[in-house]
């Protein structure tokens, strides 16, 4: 068996991480140019919202991405204040600034395809409300980290704060089926077959797949940003800066 | 094809200030985010290098 417990070091994780940004990053190019091509090229303007549906294909991604990389981080967390490893850690505060961006960009993109579908930008409604407290919890995340000098208190205090606003995820994800919302249910499931043309869903999903890719690549190269900050003290560092 | 001309393509059937804000605003902070993690690692492998340097002098001093 692989001794996975190896890589939970962060001498030994930063040149791993190191070799895996450049594939994630091309990965992520790579399939957002195809989604590109497949949402402005190959998918048909839609019967009822003519262009401005072309939104979904950002949108849904960004929306998606900002409840996943929430649930990826409190994972970190959990697995952090369970075994008490820096290196969980460090990769739940790598992702707190990427969930930020898709959350804000969920938010942005959701407003601009909101004035000509509904005839306005923002409404107090579950969804959309949810989505904002989301922005929020990274956004409290970051500033708690920011406000204890102590570093493991920090992460301590910042992993209890994520694990309890897990709670809003599936808030978010639900919003549409337990309150009256403006906002669409969904149109993908997994236990049902998706609502809309085989295209225009092949287009979303390789977005997904090109966002995905996107965020574990720039929260393995923060990460060893985050390494060579915070292990300053240890010699490998040094080595490491000298070389 | 969805269009006839690149004009057609740019105006999105009317709805070109809502899509391209959206692709715009999603590229710059793609495109951004990478730039600004790149510059902290920079910053901190700078800051180690310095730190390094500091300490070297200070250990050849005490051997002076």
């Amino acid at each position: 068996m692989a001794n996975w417990f190896r890589f939970s070091s962060p001498q030994t994780f930063y040149p791993l991480a190191g070799k895996m940004v450049p594939w994630f990053a091309g990965a992520a190019a790579v399939l957002a140019l195809l989604g590109l091509y497949i949402a402005f090229f190959v998918a048909p303007t839609d019967a009822q919202q003519g262009e401005s549906y072309r939104i979904i294909f950002v949108h849904v991604p960004a929306s998606w991405m900002s409840m996943f990389i929430y649930l990826v981080m409190a994972g970190w967390a959990a697995i952090g204040l369970v075994f008490n490893t820096r290196l969980s850690y460090m990769m739940a505060s790598a992702l707190v600034p990427t969930g930020a961006l898709f959350a804000f960009l969920s938010l942005w993109t959701g407003a601009l395809w909101g004035k000509p579908t509904w005839g306005t930008y923002w409404v107090w409604d579950a969804r959309l409300t949810s989505e904002l407290v989301l922005l929020f919890l990274y956004i409290g995340v970051m500033a708690l980290h920011a406000a204890i000098d102590d570093t493991r208190r920090a992460d301590k205090a910042c992993a209890v704060l994520t694990l309890v606003g897990a709670v809003n995820i599936p808030i978010i994800y639900f919003s549409v089926q337990w309150w009256n919302t403006l906002h669409q249910g969904a149109s993908v499931s997994v236990t049902r077959a998706p609502s809309m043309a085989a295209v225009m869903f092949a287009g979303m999903v390789v977005m997904v797949f090109a966002f995905w890719m996107y965020s574990i690549a720039v929260a393995l190269a923060r990460v060893r940003a985050i390494i060579l900050e915070r292990e300053r003290h240890a010699g490998w560092v040094h080595e490491l800066a000298v070389a | 094809m969805n269009w006839g001309s690149a004009a057609e393509f740019f105006a999105m059937g009317g709805y070109a200030p809502y899509v391209w804000g959206s692709y715009a605003v999603t590229a710059l902070c793609l495109i951004v985010e990478p730039l600004v993690v790149r510059a902290r690692r920079r910053a901190a492998a700078a800051r180690l290098k310095a730190l390094e340097g500091a300490a070297r002098r200070t250990a050849s001093e005490a051997t002076a």
